[in-house]
């Protein structure tokens, strides 16, 4: 009952409402953002719901019909295996839009656990927690994705885990170096006095103010995850035929880049870019948004 | 100073140490073992039990681990079965090529990214800096390799300037350096697009602080003021990403290397994870860190002579 009355309180729904609305309207204010949320809806309607409309047969490699230019038939021609290009290009983004969602959840659920309990506890366990980022990230993150991928066989599953298992890394670090800030702050140590127990800080007053940081750090993830898997795709370590993937597209093309295939390279290109660069964006609003409101409290 | 330099150092032991230990742990984790690894799903249980006893491999952990460590430190990092050589010659053979196309790479990165920076954080929301900005935003949305693979399109197929390949490429700078033009580009964009960002908004921070106000109010010319204060203030933030991007950097340079075929590090280790060469991969992956930990801590070092602040910390 207290609960329902304090949250009918006016003048809180006022403010909180407030807040989320001042938060809206510097998103909206921002078009290049708006721009870049647009194209990635376009962007994941053309990849899920593309196939719906327009019928391709990804099963099976059909080598009598490689590499034929844009017909009627086959409007962005045929790739290097003499499946329909478009239908290949849907089929791709799919496995590359949830990758980087799933990537970039992972990573921050991960890196949010890992970052809170070693800027919280502090002391040794914290400096063991750190070398062990310290550690891992010194090893460039794509020999040691590729050094996992070789000792697993990859499935899209397999490849989520090992790409959010460098992901999660600078995560940590960044929710780390927030907690340790946060947790000197008077209303936590107020909370600590009242005899909180440890996990009600983490969970009550620590993580939901590191939220705002780890969505915008969560936003960068699934770019750079994507242009991890595209990278992979390229070296040939991704998930095998019929499945596929922006980068393994992108790589047919390149391989046949002196026959002028401009089907095979561009239209991948083009999407990859796309979309990392509207994740971007929207990514660096967030931060505005972000920003904006930290510095009101 | 030297208490900071010592702090540092002790710091990247101790990184190296757990880097080794994440070495070994996934050497172990190999399904069936190394010696599988090495001898295929076919051997019989003898031969198993034979290269087990061979390798060490029926001794406790701990021990293993202090026999491997103490093997990689003399630099013997095993045999590879798969190219019938040792690991260490390989590493001696390949990782020099590597650390030139990445040192020239940031060498060139960073003398195009600070200027750059300088200027966009200088005309700040003007035409020109949106115009560079959007174009660096681009470049940094782009995969290296097909940024490479543009490089290739546009100075090689349309414009027949460099090479498209480097693996003819023989060590030596001063005799190929057209076949290593194209892969050295491609890794110093990829930087660039990186640093100039971090640039532009350092010196865009650095302008609103008082010290240029007053620098200015004692009637020092804008050129002064930039070239002066803000550029010395901004390039500490930049020298720290410097030491950041370097596992960004050698990333990229194996994803350069399997583009245009350049014989370094990465391509070994490409075409080793193809064979599941494990000796040579663990090899180089131990060598690649220590190199890293070692750039890090020289970057911060630096950081700590030009910076006296941050001596303290």
């Amino acid at each position: 009952m207290k609960i329902e009355q304090s949250s009918a309180d006016p003048v809180a729904i006022d403010q909180r409402m407030g807040a989320l609305r001042s938060a809206f309207s510097t998103f909206i204010a921002n078009k290049l953002a708006v721009g870049s949320l647009i194209i990635l809806v376009l962007i994941i309607l053309f990849c899920f719901v593309g196939p719906l409309v327009y019928h391709t047969n990804q099963v099976s490699a059909q080598l009598l019909l490689e590499n034929q230019s844009p017909s009627s038939t086959h409007i962005l021609g045929t790739s290097p295996t003499g499946r329909d290009e478009l239908g290949r290009l849907m089929l791709g983004g799919q496995s590359t839009i949830e990758l980087g969602l799933a990537v970039g959840v992972l990573a921050s659920a991960f890196g949010l656990v890992w970052g809170t309990i070693s800027g919280f506890v502090g002391g040794l366990v914290d400096s063991v927690m750190m070398r062990i980022v310290d550690a891992l990230l010194s090893i460039p993150f794509l020999f040691f994705v590729i050094l996992l991928a070789s000792i697993v066989r990859p499935t899209l599953w397999l490849i989520i885990l090992v790409i959010s298992g460098v992901s999660w890394l600078s995560t940590a670090r960044l929710v780390r170096g927030e907690t340790l800030s946060l947790k000197t702050r008077d209303y936590v140590v107020a909370a600590s006095g009242f005899g909180a127990p440890r996990w009600r800080l983490i969970a009550r007053h620590i993580m939901p103010n590191v939220l705002g940081v780890l969505v915008v750090n969560g936003t960068l993830k699934v770019a750079d995850a994507i242009l991890t898997f595209a990278a992979l795709g390229y070296l040939g370590l991704s998930i095998p035929p019929p499945a596929t993937n922006w980068g393994e597209i992108l790589a047919g093309g390149v391989n046949n880049i002196f026959d002028g295939y401009w089907w095979q390279l561009w239209p991948a290109a083009v999407l990859i870019v796309l979309t990392v660069l509207a994740v971007n964006v929207l990514g660096d609003a967030l931060r505005d948004v972000v920003e904006a409101r930290l510095a009101q409290r | 100073m030297i208490r900071f330099i010592l702090r540092r150092c002790g710091q990247a032991i101790i990184t190296i140490i757990a880097v080794s230990i994440i070495v070994f742990i996934i050497l172990h984790l190999l399904p069936g073992g190394l010696v599988r690894a090495q001898l295929g799903q076919k051997a019989s249980p003898i031969q198993v039990h034979a290269l087990e006893v061979q390798e060490g491999l029926l001794k406790p952990l701990p021990v293993q681990y202090l026999t491997w460590a103490w093997n990689a430190l003399r630099g013997n990092f095993g045999y590879s079965y798969k190219l019938s050589e040792n690991v260490s010659t390989l590493l001696a053979q390949y990782v020099p090529r590597t650390f030139l196309l990445v040192a020239v790479s940031l060498l060139f990165a960073v003398a195009i990214a600070i200027p750059m920076g300088l200027w966009q954080g200088y005309r700040r929301n003007r035409a020109d800096d949106h115009a560079l900005s959007a174009t660096m935003l681009i470049m940094y949305s782009m995969p290296t390799f097909l940024l490479g693979v543009i490089l290739i399109v546009v100075l090689n197929i349309w414009l027949p300037i460099f090479p498209s390949t480097a693996s003819n490429f023989g060590g030596s700078l001063s005799i190929d350096a057209t076949d290593l033009a194209l892969p050295i580009i491609t890794l110093s964009l990829a930087n660039v697009s990186y640093f100039s960002r971090y640039m532009r908004s350092s010196v865009t921070d650095n302008l609103l602080e008082d010290y240029v106000r007053t620098a200015k109010s004692k009637g020092a010319r804008n050129r002064t003021v930039l070239l002066r204060h803000v550029l010395r203030n901004s390039l500490n933030s930049t020298l720290t990403l410097l030491g950041l991007s370097l596992p960004y950097t050698v990333s990229g340079s194996l994803i350069v290397e399997a583009l245009f075929n350049y014989p370094g590090a990465g391509l070994l280790f490409w075409n080793s994870a193809q064979t599941r060469d494990f000796p040579v991969l663990l090899g180089i992956v131990l060598i690649i860190a220590v190199m890293t930990v070692l750039g890090n801590l020289i970057v911060d070092i630096l950081y700590g002579v030009i910076d006296p602040r941050v001596r303290v910390q």
